[in-house]
């Protein structure tokens, strides 16, 4: 591969691996071979990375707060105030820890480590109205991102985050509640049509007694816990939740289901059975190991083939997250980013249900684009968002409790600042304008965009409208 | 003209046709349909979980009042529809509506399973899916996506919002949002905006560029539709000051310009009263009515309401029993109202709740909500509601 044509690899490898690349560290790498490109990736964070916004005292405190306020009948006013505080702090950590992570995106120099964080969010999707368990997880997520499955598997299984989330604090011998078992099945594992009714009703009755308890730590419960013989998949013994997922990961159907969803998060919208069979067969013979079968999938031939580049629509997290690392964009006013999530249709935290974000072309409608379109303006020209975003339905009590039925149509101010100095400082010096907008667009550019940009005085102006076309969209 | 010649110039007509692929055709050189009846649906959702116990009261059940003793509305404050249930005081408005045969009462909706999470049971509502089933497409969106010949155009299914509510989003074709017909308007008619789908058509295929220019293209097409059919129409009738009928004026003024648009709909935010309710919902419940009653007459004057079925569905209704806050929990089945010209059932459709059934202290549903949504498809949108519910569900009397 000779050097225009590496440059071009390492591009596409750091927009489906990171969250894009800056020119002159691409210029550093584009002079290695593809393959240590790709090893690069792999460097352990030089500090273990964590979102710390929520912590394990804070929540002790308030649910003794909680649990003596339960107890009474009658609540005093001063109680019911303190009920709704809590209420209202936990609500306000959870913005701070959804600001947090994507704050982290934006910034970390270990972007490969938070874009498979992303990718195992919305796999093990859930929603926790609780900040510490949320964070929990997600670290979770992070610390076995590019792990082992299985371990990954158990640790998000034992979270209370996950036990809350699908009932499983209610399954109980006798009591079974059969959310998680089928769940953990469909969605997280083998996928639909890979096991039966019957496989999910015994399953759940081996996860009786996988509980977390008043410290907020998972602690198995023999007492509620079923110990008769299961029948599941075929075999028949004495299984506890361990042995039932140690049974679905002996299945290759696993491999193949994982591998599938790393393709389509990867590579391309379109699954390609043959190459998800390459993937899984690797990712099965290496017992699960995340690391082994991303190197895989970055290293495949197919990988850079030129169907599979700049064809991906970014995700709402994925644009805004390469904006402002491209970019180098602070937010005065970091809520701004909460209302950009929600009405672009991914909000951290918060995936539409258990199944995740389905993404791809359903990312996409004419609101949601003509905003997308609207926002690298906004973001690097400081301009007004006059965009009224949903309602979270979580958050309609606390509607309910305002006077006023709808809030305001809001208008803010982005109060985003771009550093064009430290962007314009990267480039080289005699870089034309159609060079730059063929480095910010994936897709080919053609006369259309040419035409577009070619007479442009600056670069800052290239810069603010090929961002704001619809090629800037895809990855 | 010699034959070769001819057959060659056939051959350049039909390149040239194929040039632009049918999916990038501008609707306006469609033919317009000549759909002579043209009816409107309008879905309007009460987000947050409505207290259908409050909101029609079955003032001749003890029951009630042994479980809601500080919330239960008095006997001599409902609005008596029969001997059992009667509307909520701050409902008035729609006793006119009510008595002119304009509104059906359909109680006790729901689905088996019920989820109590507002987030799970409004994806459930919207998708129109099971209990256990995630499904990534909603009920309105399947309906465009069934390519029936009453949903050909981008402007069939239209929110009026700034986003797009997952109901109306299918997997090929999606409705569109809007708030502000003339702010859309604007914005399609940026220069930027207009150059970049104005030049060449390279991009024009089937691929996710090609999707993203196709959105753009209908998006300004259907901007310049909307803003150009409704901004002739001179809307006269007059409107409380609520977002809430602001958005119902925008649809009547859609509807009353003759916008060939099927579906429209609109929300209602804040019924998730868990504390001093009745003060919050009976608010919102005169907004509610207020906005309604205003509609309909509008709708009637123009002569639309024969042509215009409402109907109101929350994501559930709420326990029978108070809370110690003088509220109400999340709960499961819940009513639905209906509002139009041609309602065949007009009143209330089938018996009250059953207060002395319950399960676990929640009322069991009667009526699936997907024969709700059912009957609607195959009656009021000509569509076989087993190609967009993805199996059959039996049709209601209701129209």
């Amino acid at each position: 591969m000779d050097r225009k044509d590496n440059f071009v690899a390492i591009k596409h490898l750091y927009n489906r691996a990171a969250f894009g690349i800056s020119y002159p560290e691409l210029t550093k790498l584009s002079r290695k071979r593809l393959s240590k490109a790709v090893d690069t990736l792999f460097i352990p964070p030089k500090s273990p990375q964590a979102l710390t916004v929520a912590n394990h005292e804070e929540y002790r405190a308030q649910q003794a707060l909680l649990a003596s306020l339960g107890a009474k009948k009658e609540q005093t006013p001063e109680e019911k105030q303190q009920r709704e505080n809590i209420t209202k702090a936990r609500n306000e950590k959870n913005r701070e820890l959804n600001i947090a992570w994507l704050q982290l995106m934006m910034t970390t120099e270990n972007p490969f480590l938070e874009k498979m964080t992303l990718f195992w969010h919305g796999h093990f999707a859930c929603r926790s109205g609780n900040p510490y368990f949320a964070q929990e997880l997600n670290n979770i997520q992070r610390n076995n991102a590019l792990g082992n499955f299985k371990t990954l598997l158990l640790e998000v299984s034992k979270s209370p985050a996950m036990l809350d989330y699908l009932n499983n604090q209610q399954n109980r011998k006798g009591r079974p509640n059969e959310n998680f078992s089928r769940e953990l099945m469909e969605l997280f594992t083998l996928g639909r049509g890979k096991y039966t009714e019957a496989d999910i009703k015994e399953g759940a009755r081996a996860f009786t007694g996988w509980a977390y308890n008043k410290a907020g730590e998972f602690e198995f419960n023999p007492k509620v816990h079923d110990e008769k013989p299961k029948t599941f998949l075929g075999q028949t013994g004495l299984y506890d939740g361990e042995a039932i997922i140690n049974m679905i990961l002996d299945k290759p159907e696993t491999a193949i289901f994982i591998c599938r969803k790393l393709y389509i998060f990867f590579v391309n919208d379109t699954p390609d059975e043959q190459h998800i069979a390459e993937l899984a067969t690797h990712f099965y013979a290496a017992q699960y190991d995340i690391t082994a079968v991303m190197k895989k999938l970055f290293t495949a031939e197919w990988f850079c083939d030129p169907k599979n580049s700049g064809n991906k629509i970014k995700s709402p997290i994925e644009f805004l997250v390469n904006l402002s690392r491209e970019f180098h964009v602070t937010y005065h006013k970091p809520q701004i980013l909460i209302q950009l999530q929600s009405s672009l249709g991914q909000y951290l935290f918060n995936p539409p249900n258990v199944a995740g974000w389905p993404g791809g072309k359903s990312w996409i409608d004419s609101s949601s684009l003509m905003l997308r379109l609207k926002i690298p303006s906004l973001v690097l020209n400081d301009g007004v968002l006059d965009f009224d975003g949903k309602a979270d339905p979580e958050d309609e009590a606390v509607i309910a409790l305002n006077r006023k039925p709808k809030p305001k149509p809001v208008k803010s101010y982005v109060n985003a600042q771009a550093s064009w100095d430290q962007f314009l400082a990267s480039l080289p010096k005699d870089m034309k304008q159609t060079e730059l907008a063929a480095f910010l667009l994936e897709p080919a550019i053609g006369k259309k965009i040419i035409d577009l940009v070619k007479h442009n005085v600056n670069l800052k102006n290239t810069a603010i409208a090929v961002t704001s076309m619809p090629e800037y969209q895809l990855c | 003209m010699e034959r070769r010649d001819f057959l060659r110039k056939t051959a350049f007509a039909a390149a040239g046709t194929f040039f632009v692929p049918a999916f990038m055709k501008p609707f306006e050189a469609l033919a317009l349909d000549e759909l002579s009846l043209y009816k409107n649906l309008v879905v309007v959702q009460l987000s947050g979980g409505n207290d259908g116990l409050n909101t029609v009261v079955p003032f001749g059940n003890d029951i009630y009042y042994q479980m809601r003793k500080n919330i239960a509305i008095k006997p001599d404050e409902v609005i008596k529809l029969n001997d059992m249930q009667g509307l909520n005081p701050n409902l008035n408005c729609l006793r006119e509506l009510y008595d002119q045969g304009w509104m059906t009462i359909i109680n006790d909706v729901g689905y088996p399973n019920p989820d109590r999470s507002h987030f799970r049971s409004m994806d459930i509502w919207q998708t129109a899916s099971d209990a256990n089933q995630y499904l990534s497409t909603g009920w309105i969106g399947r309906y465009l996506d069934s390519n029936c010949a009453t949903c050909n155009s981008p402007y069939t299914a239209i929110e009026v919002d700034d986003s797009l509510s997952l109901a109306m989003k299918g997997n090929s074709k999606k409705g569109i949002a809007l708030k502000d017909p003339g702010a859309l308007f604007r914005n399609t008619n940026e220069p930027f905006f207009r150059e970049m789908i104005n030049s060449d058509k390279e991009h024009l295929d089937e691929d996710n560029l090609g999707y993203l220019y196709k959105t753009m293209v209908e998006t300004s097409s259907s901007a310049n539709y909307i803003q150009n059919t409704s901004k002739i129409y001179q809307q006269n009738y007059v409107y409380p000051a609520t977002g809430f009928s602001n958005q119902l004026k925008t649809v009547s003024k859609f509807i009353c310009s003759g916008l060939k648009t099927r579906v429209y709909y609109v929300s209602l935010s804040g019924f998730d009263t868990h504390v001093n309710q009745n003060n919050q919902q009976g608010r919102l419940l005169q907004q509610y009515a207020e906005g309604m009653n205003a509609f309909i007459k509008d709708l009637n004057q123009n002569n639309k309401l024969e042509d215009t079925l409402v109907v109101t569905f929350s994501e559930f209704g709420r326990r029978v029993a108070q809370n110690a806050s003088n509220g109400t929990d999340h709960g499961t089945a819940n009513n639905m109202f209906l509002f139009g010209g041609r309602l065949k059932k007009q009143g209330i459709f089938n018996p009250a709740p059953n207060l002395g059934n319950l399960e676990n202290g929640d009322l069991r549903y009667q009526i699936d909500f997907r024969e709700v949504y059912g009957t609607i498809l195959d009656k009021w949108l000509d569509v076989n509601n087993g190609d967009v519910l993805n199996k059959r569900f039996n049709t209601l009397d209701f129209i």
